[in-house]
């Protein structure tokens, strides 16, 4: 298995992930940086999270036109798995790779802290390491994670199954003290209809080994890695 | 071919929540000013562009506001074109 994370100006989670990937996972993983075209033959695409182009704009507005965008839109184009986290999930949604946006936190806040977020499906190449309905605990930081989309668009994610990860208590109940930013529906986390390409907002690569305090994350490599083994023996 | 200067005003879509415009108004309120309605907070853009006549410059700034400055499922934009200050009016 191959994977390459996506470098931006201002990308900061790109070691984090290549960390995640290489030393705990064992993938043979590189950075590729956002001048370039060619995204070589990879299993699987990494948008890290950070702060592309200083979020200049609006988070993600200008790093989904690097050059290397394109190539990961015509890699997604062609089934090519690409997870989008936190500025990831901000400039697959600017790209138009995801519905929607992510706007500003309504506590008006940057929150950097562990939340409580559901497996709302495990039935995806990122989470069916999961058991359905199961509650992780994994790190937020951002300010702008505010997940907003038109009404029919919500309905659809919801209808399709394509909320994959929501806000939850520590229980895993909805409503209040679950949600950190105010997303509709208490979305952390979709996925596109053809279900390879994900954004969310939380950072399993920060809680995917046991010194950071939480290995709830490390279920989404595990998903992966075992559905590229799968994907490349079909 | 004249310089013009573009003004872009960005703003969050009426009807969604604006929590930095709601901060605002709260502050407002809580300073004593009376009859401060809904508050929104967004962006002004200044931006100078060499065209033709102000109706291009004013689809070329329309087309950078679909393309790049305002994000269509969050926010609206409105478009004023003056005449670059410091340029001198064209001759006729």
């Amino acid at each position: 298995m191959r994977a390459v994370v996506v470098t931006f100006p201002g990308s900061n989670c790109d070691y984090d992930c290549l960390q995640v990937l290489r030393k705990v996972m064992g993938v043979d993983t590189r950075f590729i940086w956002h001048r370039e075209r060619d995204l070589g033959d990879p299993d699987l695409v990494v948008l890290p999270g950070g702060f592309s182009y200083g979020d200049y704009l609006r988070a993600g507005a200008i790093a989904r036109f690097s050059p290397i965008v394109e190539a990961v839109k015509r890699y997604a184009g062609r089934g090519g798995i690409v997870l989008g986290i936190c500025n990831g999930f901000q400039i697959l949604c600017e790209a138009g790779l995801l519905p929607g946006a992510l706007r500003r936190n309504n506590s008006l806040k940057f929150r950097s802290h562990d939340v409580h977020v559901r497996v709302e499906t495990k039935d995806t190449a990122f989470t069916r390491a999961y058991r359905a309905g199961q509650v992780l605990r994994i790190p937020i930081a951002h300010a702008e994670g505010n997940y907003i989309a038109d009404p029919a668009t919500l309905e659809r994610l919801e209808a399709e199954g394509r909320v994959v990860f929501r806000y939850t208590t520590r229980e895993g109940a909805r409503g209040e003290g679950g949600n950190p930013n105010g997303s509709a529906n208490d979305i952390a986390g979709i996925v596109n209809a053809a279900g390879n390409v994900l954004g969310l907002m939380p950072h399993p690569e920060r809680a995917a080994e046991g010194v950071l305090g939480s290995t709830d994350g490390l279920g989404m490599f595990e998903s992966l890695v075992a559905h590229c083994a799968r994907a490349r023996v079909a | 071919m004249s310089a013009y200067a573009i003004e872009i005003r960005v703003t969050p879509r009426r009807g969604l929540l604006d929590p930095q415009g709601k901060a605002i108004q709260h502050a407002l309120d809580s300073l004593g000013f009376a009859g401060v309605g809904e508050v929104r907070a967004g962006k002004l853009l200044v931006i100078e562009l060499d065209a033709d006549s102000p109706d291009e410059a004013a689809a070329r700034a329309t087309r950078m506001c679909e393309k790049l400055l305002a994000n269509p499922v969050t926010e609206d934009f409105a478009i004023e074109v003056g005449r670059n200050a410091g340029q001198p009016e064209a001759a006729t």
